[in-house]
This record gives structure tokens, C-alpha cells and sequence, in this order.
């Protein structure tokens, strides 16, 4: 050998998959759940903390960036979950073949969108 | 950690265009990823527009076209031009596959051809596979048994149970899914990738062999085995239309049964 080897490309030229972007998808929204579960537990601290802590933490939230984040952390939330379903199947050894693994992937990015708009539809018509 | 850039000297600059030397309706551009050890250039990307009614369907036809007509030091793995050699894999039109099994016509506008992703580069579309072979001997990929045959019989085996290696003794070792594994390209010192993972599994459902718990036992570990995260690249690129990421599934079946 006469030279170092170069190393081949991959993510640079690898073509999108629906396979492999619903992985990195649960990966994304798994991180985005341990940080937003800090956001959430310093939501309880600054309530136990006391009316004035929890009104400023309230403030810092309620506007239309808060409610993004927290819009995206329940979407995180409800993928991260369907799809974590969707893995409790492989495990058991079903649904492997493309087809179904297409059809299950579907069904977790149907799900996730609908659980996420009736959480936020029942917040915003103060259904319950 | 994974690396997600290209180190410096893998970066790809552009190459030389090699326009259609005469005149046709009929034409196809192929972008080829090139690099020699024997210069000090970074790997490019050499551009070949070539008569498509001169040439045979398959995009390994246009690469022996290419190497034959246009450019002699153009460098590929290719023997039996059917899909049972495995020699031919490649990264085409951004997914892996075997260049003699893929049809110059399913691929819409140029076709771009790089090797095998996220692996060291011998010379063009040549990758270095050593290390995946080393890994594939791990494996122990050959009958074990401790009983000897019947006297002047080959090992009987039912009808029932040569089924259940049916989809795993196809696989002509090409290593389309094991590089087309994002898991792979991160952790490929470690983890076995699907291509090794299969074969072991090829082992494991052979009725024949005598040594499953052994072959269980050596891949229980969470580097070797459990680095799969099912993303399935490897079911949906395997170009004999295999299922590695089944056959993983089911030896994480097995280590839980045997817990």
C-alpha cells in the first residue's frame, strides 16, 4: 500500500430510506424526551417553590415558542411511544418483512400525529 | 463516537468528463467514483456518457463498456455476472446492490455508482473487505458436530427442517447489507453487522449442527449482536431479497428463550 485508504462515503450519499428515517426519528425524539422531561420536572419544582416562582416559570412558557417546544415534546412523546410498540413486536419476532415493516411504520407516524393533535385539541377546547 | 464527516483525504473533488464520443438519441450519463494509490489525488468523480444502444441492459454492462471502450483502469470486482458471485456489489443510484442485477433503466436521470459505503477504498469501486471476512470466520460459518454420521450416509435431515434455512443459504456474502447498516458504519470494529449475523443464523437453524449453544453463547454480547436497532437498511437493500434483519430477530429470540 502505497497511501493511507479513503474512507467511502455514506450518510453523504446513502439515499434516504423510510427504514432507516423512522429509526433516527425514534433516536431524535428519544433525546428530545430526556431533555424535555427536565423542562417538565423544573415546571414541578418551581411550583412546589411557591406561587412567584411558578407564575415566572408559567410566563417563560406561555407564549408561542414555549407552546412550540411543548407541542414537539408531545409529539416526541406519542412517536417515541407508537414506535417503541412498533419495536416490542420485532422483539416478539413478528412483522419483519418489508411490507408489514412499511404498513407498522405508517401506522406510527398515523398515530403519533393523531394522539398529538387530540392532546392539544383537548387543551385548547378545554374538553376535560 | 460515531464520525459522521469524511476524514480529509476521503473528501471527493470533481473528476474528468468523458463526453459521447459519436452521436446517438440514446444515451446515459454515469457518474463513477474513482481513486488510485498510486497518485496523491483525494477520490473523484469521473463522469462517462455512454450509447445505451450500445450496450447490454445491466449496470455492470455499462461498466465493462466503460472499462472496455472509454477507460482501461477503471476498477471493479465483477465474475459471473448473474447475481450468484456476489463480486459485483456497489453502491448504486444511492443504495446498495449487485452492479449485475441492477437495470441501467430503473435508475431515473445519471447514475451515480460509489463502493461500498463507510469502508476503506483499494482502488475505484474496490473495497477493502478483509475486515468483514474476519469477522465472518468468527462465526465459525461450517457444520460443527460432536456425533459422527451414520456409516456411509450423509447427515438426514427432514423435509421440515431443511426448510428452516431456506432464506438464509441463498445469501451470496456480498456484503450489500451490512454496509448499507448505519449501525455498521458506526460500530463495524464491533458489531458483527447483518451479513456475519445471517450466516451465524444459517448455522443455528441447521438441524445438522450440533454446537447452537456455543454459537448462542459466542454472540451474546452487546457489541456483536445487540448493536442492531432493526432499522431494516439491510432487508431493504438486499439485492437476493433476503431478510438479515429477520434472522437477527431470531437469534434475539433465542438468547431471551435460553435465559
Amino acid at each position: 500500500m502505497s497511501r493511507q485508504r479513503p474512507l467511502s462515503p455514506h450518510l453523504q450519499i446513502y439515499k434516504p430510506q423510510i427504514t432507516s428515517m423512522l429509526s433516527i426519528l425514534h433516536r431524535a425524539t428519544g433525546i428530545a424526551l430526556s431533555i424535555g422531561s427536565v423542562i417538565l420536572v423544573l415546571w414541578i419544582v418551581a411550583l412546589t417553590l411557591g406561587e412567584n416562582t411558578y407564575l415566572i416559570y408559567s410566563n417563560l412558557i406561555n407564549n408561542w415558542f414555549g407552546k412550540l417546544i411543548i407541542f414537539g415534546f408531545t409529539f416526541a412523546l406519542f412517536y417515541h411511544l407508537s414506535n417503541g410498540i412498533r419495536h416490542l413486536f420485532w422483539d416478539a419476532g413478528y412483522g419483519y418483512d418489508l411490507k408489514h415493516a412499511y404498513i407498522s411504520g405508517l401506522a406510527v407516524i398515523i398515530s403519533s400525529l393523531l394522539l398529538t393533535s387530540m392532546t392539544w385539541l383537548i387543551v385548547y377546547l378545554r374538553i376535560v | 463516537m460515531a464520525e459522521f464527516a469524511l476524514p480529509k483525504h476521503s473528501k471527493i473533488v470533481k473528476g474528468i468528463d468523458y463526453p459521447l464520443k459519436g452521436d446517438s438519441q440514446n444515451t446515459k450519463k454515469i457518474n463513477v467514483y474513482r481513486w488510485s494509490p498510486d497518485d496523491d489525488e483525494n477520490p473523484r468523480i469521473d463522469s462517462y456518457t455512454i450509447d445505451l444502444d450500445q450496450c447490454g441492459p445491466m449496470v455492470l454492462d455499462a461498466l465493462i463498456k466503460i472499462k472496455q471502450e472509454i477507460d482501461s483502469s477503471l476498477t471493479f470486482r465483477r465474475s459471473c455476472r448473474e447475481g450468484i458471485c456476489g463480486s459485483c456489489s456497489m453502491n448504486i443510484d444511492g443504495t446498495n446492490t449487485l452492479a449485475c442485477l441492477k437495470s441501467i433503466d430503473d435508475v431515473k436521470g445519471d447514475i451515480n455508482i460509489y463502493p461500498l459505503p463507510h469502508m476503506e477504498v483499494i482502488k475505484d469501486l474496490v473495497p477493502d473487505l478483509s475486515k468483514a471476512y474476519e469477522q465472518l470466520t468468527s462465526v465459525k460459518p461450517w457444520l460443527q458436530s460432536k456425533s459422527d454420521p451414520e456409516k456411509g450416509k450423509s447427515r438426514k435431515q427432514s423435509p421440515k427442517e431443511r426448510e428452516k434455512i431456506d432464506g438464509l443459504w441463498e445469501c451470496v456474502l456480498c456484503f450489500s447489507c451490512s454496509t448499507s447498516c448505519p449501525s455498521y458504519w458506526w460500530n463495524g470494529d464491533k458489531y458483527l453487522g447483518p451479513a456475519v449475523l445471517l450466516q451465524a443464523y444459517r448455522w443455528i437453524a441447521d438441524s445438522r449442527d450440533e454446537n447452537t449453544e456455543q454459537r448462542l453463547e459466542e454472540l451474546e454480547d452487546s457489541f456483536k449482536l445487540y448493536r442492531c436497532h432493526t432499522i431494516m437498511n439491510c432487508t431493504k437493500t438486499c439485492p437476493k431479497g433476503l431478510n438479515p434483519a429477520k434472522a437477527i430477530g431470531e437469534i434475539k429470540k433465542l438468547q431471551l428463550e435460553r435465559k
